[in-house]
């Protein structure tokens, strides 16, 4: 199969994130000239076209988020480009505006002339600091030649591109509690409906989409739906960022076409190069801390969004975290649940009071105090917290328990049985751990 | 019978007649430099929601004072328009605001999974003991503070340390004493950067 990256194709070349290299190797802008050509309901039409699904977790197909959204109201109409990226192992946005800056402004402005919206939001994450220094730069040079502002390439089309720093809250990256931070509040959900498509962002119709999705769209104007679709399986189309992590020997973000399996990714030559430092394969989650976890067997399914989710995962925001055979998965389900239970926003009492319930029942069997019905009262917490939420916040943070101990009962057995852990862990600190609050 | 876990449920300070307000601290205004910074960000947004800008005007004050103090909320109240409890609300909701002093550098060591794979515990470990003090704590010369944070978002460059708005990549445990000594005589060249960000 011979795929050509689309997105990363020049990451790592000096200067990548200029506006002059963008124009001059990656067809700059013309992507948005081609649009401004035709009827905004025809750029959805392309992108419905393309099967374009969102790349931030749910996948959900933009063109018929951006077909919901209302366009028959006086009210003013946003884009919300969510870049809050926090999942733990998820760091591929990251790379996109670092080094490929101009390619999102241009999604940018193409969503908006699309869903009649003249301002776009771009909310990125408080810590990306020196990421939100090279976009400020190149938003301001975009202005400058005319790419953004009043009446662009003369077509009459008015379109504001702002960045809205977060300040360090996970949940923020779910697309209510993104619109309630973006209107100066703090990051919770809301109840829906009414989704953001009818009432988002002072509740005007708005699009939240991930930095990767918007990426896609210049792509997709430029070398039309067919094109975009071909580059993968039917319904999975496009090209894919991979962010690998973990114990394998070369990490980082590789794109390729949903065609790849789990295997090649880890193992591939282009690709994260094999286990560190010779240890055996023991388990993956494949879309984020957030997503059931796969096994050896599952390697060779293609890592796409249908395939993923037909081993019984979901591929999330394809943010794979590799484990060997020397991880604990009490103690990974405990890493897990305090990332949770600090983050967790406070609003619905599953989350908030089951998620340090769950942590606090990790702890004790972590540290060899657990008793036997301890492992069904975690399965029996995880499960009233799972669906029982307003955002999907309470499902991720009931699923590291519930796969863990789906796929691991075992190990929960035997630190309750021995009173400690029972596997050789010599990556992890020689004393114990610090005690949390 | 209860099968809940004997745990403390909150701490001791809960009931709203025991919680303590920010403590006002000296008088605060906005240096000109900053006002101009606050009002053009204002702008970003529809005039009848000057609230959106409540982020950055904490940022400005932040990076003012170094951390925030019941005298800069209420400036960031009367600068927004909105009531005071307004402003401390969303204070107390994002990790990133300080509301008592900080350390010259901040050191947030990453604790979320790939991180803590390869190593992140043994490095909050070893800062703990280099610099005596607990995560939470800052040192008494004020040089330091120590924080453990969640994911941020640099995986593959695991286990990662944001200093302050800077970041270090690929902190080994037994590199942290070096990394102190470094930070203490080169101040922020002693840090990796973040590995994409190579040409500035």
């Amino acid at each position: 199969m011979d795929f050509q990256p689309v997105l990363t194709s020049h990451v790592r070349q000096p200067q990548s994130y200029t506006l002059d290299f963008y124009l001059q190797h990656l067809r700059g802008y013309e992507g948005l000239r081609k649009a401004l050509t035709l009827k905004p309901n025809d750029v959805i039409e392309q992108v419905k076209a393309s099967g374009l699904r969102g790349r931030g977790g749910a996948g959900f197909p933009t063109g018929m988020k951006w077909q919901f959204v209302q366009k028959d109201t006086p009210k003013p109409k946003y884009i919300a480009c969510n870049a809050d990226e926090s999942e733990p192992g998820t760091f591929k946005d990251h790379v996109l505006m670092e080094r490929n800056p101009h390619l999102l402004i241009e999604g940018c402005a193409i969503g908006c002339y699309a869903i009649g919206a003249k301002v776009a939001y771009i909310y990125i994450r408080g810590e990306f600091y020196h990421v939100q220094q090279v976009l400020e730069d190149e938003i301001e040079k975009a202005y400058k030649a005319g790419y953004l502002g009043k009446n662009i390439f003369g077509s009459g089309f008015d379109c504001d591109v702002y960045l809205h720093r977060g300040a360090g809250a996970y949940e923020a990256g779910e697309e209510t509690a993104l619109i309630e931070s973006l209107e100066g509040k703090r990051a919770q959900p809301r109840l829906k409906p009414p989704f953001p498509a009818v009432a988002g962002l002072y509740q005007c119709p708005t699009a939240v989409n991930n930095v990767e999705t918007l990426c896609n769209v210049p792509p997709i104007i430029l070398n039309g739906p067919e094109w975009f679709a071909k580059q993968g399986p039917e319904k999975n189309g496009g090209p894919k960022l991979y962010c690998i992590s973990g114990h394998v020997k070369r990490p980082g973000v590789y794109e390729a076409s949903m065609h790849t399996t789990l295997r090649e990714l880890i193992y591939g030559e282009q690709y994260g190069q094999g286990m560190l430092n010779g240890k055996k394969f023991k388990a993956i989650i494949p879309g984020g801390s957030s997503v059931p976890l796969l096994l050896d067997e599952h390697l060779d399914t293609p890592a796409s969004f249908d395939a993923v989710a037909k081993a019984g995962s979901l591929l999330g925001s394809a943010g794979l975290i590799v484990l060997d055979e020397s991880v604990c998965m009490v103690w990974l389900a405990m890493n897990l649940l305090h990332f949770y239970r600090h983050e967790s926003c406070g609003k619905c009492t599953p989350c908030r009071e089951g998620g340090d319930w769950l942590y606090k029942l990790l702890q004790r069997i972590e540290r060899g105090e657990g008793r036997p019905k301890d492992i069904d009262l975690l399965f029996g917490v995880a499960n009233n917290i799972l669906g029982k939420t307003l955002c999907a916040f309470g499902d991720a943070a009931a699923t590291p328990v519930l796969t863990t101990l789906k796929l691991f009962r075992h190990e929960f057995e035997a630190h309750v049985r021995e009173g400690r852990c029972t596997l050789p862990s010599e990556w992890r600190a020689k004393t114990p751990v610090l005690a949390h609050h | 019978m209860s099968f809940h876990p004997h745990m403390e449920y909150a701490p001791a300070k809960f009931h709203k007649s025991e919680r303590q307000l920010a403590d006002a601290g000296e008088a605060f205004a906005y240096t000109p430099e900053n006002q101009a910074k606050f009002d053009v960000n204002v702008t970003h947004y529809p005039p009848e929601q000057r609230k959106s800008a409540i982020l950055y005007a904490l940022y400005l004050a932040q990076q003012q004072q170094g951390y925030l103090t019941g005298a800069a909320m209420r400036h960031v109240a009367t600068q927004i328009g909105c009531s005071p409890a307004d402003v401390e609300d969303v204070v107390s909701y994002y990790t990133m605001f300080y509301t008592k002093p900080v350390g010259k550098y901040v050191l947030n060591v990453c604790r979320t999974l790939s991180c803590a794979l390869l190593g992140a515990e043994r490095v909050t470990e070893e800062m703990a003991k280099t610099l005596g003090i607990q995560p939470g704590q800052t040192d008494p010369t004020g040089t330091f503070t120590l924080m453990e944070v969640e994911c941020l978002g640099a995986c593959d460059r695991a286990p990662v340390v944001m200093v302050n708005d800077d970041w270090h990549e690929r902190l080994a445990p037994e590199q942290v004493k070096d990394f102190i000594e470094q930070i203490k005589a080169r101040g922020a060249k002693a840090f990796t950067g973040c590995h994409l960000h190579v040409e500035k």
